[in-house]
């Protein structure tokens, strides 16, 4: 146990720094990146924290995780207290603690970076999570007796997790339909095992399975059943839709079909839900990338995720192409850093019109333009305009198009009486996340459009407690 | 876990399954697949949901092409499949039209059969072809035939039924003058290519089922996208059938090659182990 400094010694200590293994060896395998912090950099990190009288990083955490009592918990070296203190609020810890934009949530908010650099909450939210996973020592929190009532989570991402989760404590039975043939939504078939080991997921789910949860994966609802024959064939109480905003968009430029155009869904689901990086044991292929150039279209989470998982599978040259700059780049900073480390090539400013092909219909080549930045639009970020003239083309064996999803069609056109705004995303009340059609409720990216992990398990949360509400009282 | 109760080979290379799927048996329509993975290490592939029971079993007939349906091909009654998920797709638009033209190519016949039997039972006129190339790999003769007005065998090397192409029989149906209200095509892609350019003079409707390479099924991950009228459509949500007119083989014929590579090696690993078992 550590014991505390007075202010002035704490701010002279540095960040403690991730250990991380060497950028070219993870660059081609997908083993994770950071490799935790160890116990004496944990406690100098917790050390660290000012334990403000007024914690402004709690604030800027979207559930509300009670930080400066948490790190003050690793600060005594009581971990699992540490790690439960956590998850009052959080059911996913090691989760979060590894794929949060903290730089834009509790620590972008941490007083500390005002004038040094913030409290490294992310780091340290890991740490005890992964302490409390390895110790084996995961108080299941206790169970309310039976109500009774049976709820319905369509989708099993981090939304319908946590919903899942707050319910099943409640006294709920709950049961999870998943579309995939395994549990988690983006967290399993999105983001690669080198940034989230697919082991932690699951040991969560474990857990829930524990809890008595019951998950039933294979089952589209839209097409295996309706959410009205929820209601009136399964006799579910209430439903929670889930389903994430998982449709492609594409760029909608000439050659798009040709062979090696991918949207990073499917490059992402074949790499890590279906494995293909280890295609001797597994049989879903992926196209191979081996000593090829490789080109992803984004600036966000996803297009990190593919261009990095397109090095580890090989490619001789992997690039970025983003129309805008890197400052407005919506990735999380830890994960840019990483790529270029790993050396990914970043074309900022530039922007595809047309993928060339050959007579076989395969992917030769892609026309970029370049771009420069003129007012800011509504978002606030500059608007990228096209420079005319400046067309080139560069040689191009992959694309990888991610720019974005939308929400997917399924649960809304079988549902007609449940409303949808005009891109199709679920309109829910803000407050208590119900939808217009009695005793369903909806939350994570289908209502907020795509958004962040925290963000979704927040959604759960709010969910569930309107949910139990809804239970309890019978009012809508 | 989902068992198979009953396997059975009905050509060479081509087995009948039914799996007990009670949520799928209970949904299916005529048209629509599901998309199945053998065990943990398998791929997810697609296959046509031939019939269904009130038991809550459901029908394929699968034909071994390469590894994974080979492998499949390999269970027999008392296994099972770890996931099977459905019913997908849109159903196949069934109403009273006239005189209906379904024409079945290979184990096409298998995803036609569904289709034939809803037409038929909503009152239309059913002019069955079915094509393989002989005798010995024709499928679901007697079941064709029972759901038929009239049937027509076609075979390459003649061994069974007439010799020649459905297409040719298709012509000779076209020219003796009697209206026909549309045409359903499903085989190898050049043969619905083909039938297209046949009744694409007469502007007769024209239906195909389309076979992209799917991963979930779902509308999630784009990779079944076809064009269609110029446009991208994804096969597992908006089709797999489309209008044969608008449709543009050229790119499905290509992108059903990406994998050329990986697939012949999959399958020369799959042989050498069942050598070696
Ligand atoms: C590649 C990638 C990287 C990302 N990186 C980060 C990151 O680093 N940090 C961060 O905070 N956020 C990140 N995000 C965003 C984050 O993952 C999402 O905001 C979050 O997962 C949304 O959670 P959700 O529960 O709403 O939906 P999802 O996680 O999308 O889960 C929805 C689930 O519902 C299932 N489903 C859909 N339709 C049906 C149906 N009809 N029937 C049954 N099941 C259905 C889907 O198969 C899926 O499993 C990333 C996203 C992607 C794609
Ligand atoms: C909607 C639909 C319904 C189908 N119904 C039937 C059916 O009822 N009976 C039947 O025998 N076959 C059916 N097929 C075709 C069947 O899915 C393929 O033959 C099978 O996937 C081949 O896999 P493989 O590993 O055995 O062969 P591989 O050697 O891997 O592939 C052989 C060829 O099959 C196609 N293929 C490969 N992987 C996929 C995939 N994931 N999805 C789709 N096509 C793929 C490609 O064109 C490939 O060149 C259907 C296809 C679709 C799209
Ligand atoms: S959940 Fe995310 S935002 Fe909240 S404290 Fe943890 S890392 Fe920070
Ligand atoms: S704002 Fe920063 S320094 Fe203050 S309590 Fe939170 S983490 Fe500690
Ligand atoms: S198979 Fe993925 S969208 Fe159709
Ligand atoms: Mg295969």
């Amino acid at each position: 146990m550590a014991k505390p400094l007075p202010p002035k010694e704490r701010m002279k200590i540095p960040r403690q720094a991730m250990p991380e293994q060497e950028a070219a060896v993870r660059a081609r395998n997908f083993g994770e990146v950071n490799l935790g912090l160890e116990v004496v950099a944990a406690e100098t990190e917790a050390q660290r924290c000012l334990s403000c009288a007024d914690p402004k990083c709690v604030g800027g955490c979207p559930v509300g995780v009670k930080i400066k009592d948490f790190v003050e918990l690793v600060l005594a070296g009581d971990y699992l207290k540490a790690a439960a203190k956590i998850r009052e609020d959080n059911v996913l810890p090691a989760v979060t603690g590894r794929v949060c934009p903290q730089e834009n949530q509790c620590e972008g908010a941490c007083i500390m970076g005002k004038r040094f650099s913030s409290l490294a909450i992310g780091n340290l939210e890991r740490f005890v999570a992964d302490y409390e996973r390895q110790s084996g020592q995961i108080g299941l929190p206790e169970r309310a007796p039976s109500t009774g009532k049976k709820v319905a989570i369509v989708g099993s991402g981090p939304a319908g997790l946590s919903c899942a989760g707050d319910l099943a404590l409640q006294g709920h039975q709950v049961t999870v339909f998943e579309a995939l043939h395994e549990i988690g939504g983006v967290l399993l078939y999105g983001i690669p095992e080198f940034r989230l080991p697919k082991d932690i997921v699951r040991g969560e789910i474990e857990n829930m399975k524990k809890m008595g949860i019951d998950f039933q994966t294979n089952v589209v609802v839209g097409k295996s059943m309706t959410i009205d024959e929820l209601f009136d064939e399964e006799a579910f109480d209430a439903v929670f839709i889930a389903t994430g905003a998982g449709l492609p968009q594409f760029l909608d430029i000439p050659g798009e079909h040709f062979g090696g155009v991918y949207s990073a869904n499917e490059f992402l689901t074949r790499v890590n839900l279906m494995k293909a990086y280890d295609s001797e044991h597994y049989d879903q292929p992926v196209y191979d990338c081996r000593d090829r150039n490789v080109a992803v279209v984004g600036g966000g989470n996803t297009a990190m995720d593919s261009v990095r998982s397109a090095m580890r599978l090989g490619a001789k040259n992997a690039y970025i192409i983003y129309r805008r700059s890197e400052e407005e780049m919506p990735a999380r900073k830890e994960e840019v850093h990483h790529a270029k480390d790993e050396g990914v090539e970043f074309m900022n400013l530039h922007n595809p019109i047309e993928f060339i092909g050959d007579e076989r219909g395969v992917l030769t080549g892609v026309k970029l333009i370049k771009m420069e930045l003129g007012e800011p639009d509504d978002s606030g970020r500059r608007r990228p305009k096209p420079i005319e003239g400046s067309e080139f083309e560069m040689p191009l064996d992959v694309a990888i198009i991610a720019v974005g999803t939308g929400a997917n069609p399924l649960v809304q056109s079988t549902t007609p009486d449940m409303a949808t705004n005009k891109w199709g995303y679920i309109v829910a009340d803000e407050k208590s996340l119900r939808t217009n059609k009695r005793g369903v409720f909806a939350g994570g990216d289908i209502v907020s459009g795509a958004a962040t992990v925290i963000l979704a398990m927040g959604a759960g949360r709010t969910a569930a407690r309107s949910i139990n509400d809804f239970l309890r009282t019978g009012e809508w | 876990m989902f068992p198979i109760v009953e396997a059975r080979p009905l050509a060479r290379d081509v087995k009948l399954f039914r799996i007990h799927a009670p949520r799928v048996a209970k949904k299916r329509q005529a048209g629509q697949f599901v998309i199945l993975r053998i065990a943990e290490h398998g791929e997810r592939i697609p296959l046509t949901i031939a019939d269904s029971d009130d038991e809550g079993n459901i029908t394929i007939i699968v034909q071994g092409v390469g590894k994974t349906t080979k492998w499949l091909n390999t269970l027999e009654t008392g296994d099972s499949i770890l996931d099977v998920v459905g019913p997908l797709g849109e159903e196949s638009e069934i109403d009273t039209f006239g005189t209906v033209v379904i024409i079945g190519g290979g184990v096409g016949t298998a995803i036609a059969y569904p289709t034939a039997v809803a037409m038929k039972k909503a009152g239309n006129h059913v002019i069955s072809i079915v094509g393989s190339r002989n005798r010995e790999l024709l499928i679901l003769e007697d079941e064709m035939r029972a759901t038929s007005d009239e049937l027509c065998i076609m075979t390459d090397d003649g061994s069974h039924g007439e010799k020649g192409f459905v297409t040719e029989k298709l012509q000779q149906v076209i020219d003796r003058g009697a209206p026909i209200a549309r045409v359903l095509a499903i085989g190898p892609v050049p043969m619905m290519r083909a039938v297209a350019e046949r009744t694409r003079p007469h502007a007769i409707k024209t239906i195909v089922s389309l076979n992209p390479i799917m991963v979930d099924g779902t509308g999630m991950c784009g990779g079944c996208r076809v064009l269609v009228g110029g446009k991208s459509r994804f096969a597992c949500v908006d089709g797999p059938e489309f209008d044969a007119h608008q449709v543009d083989f050229e790119v499905l014929i290509q992108r059903n090659r990406l994998y050329k590579q990986q697939e012949t090696e999959s399958l020369a690993r799959f042989e050498k182990e069942q050598c070696e078992a």
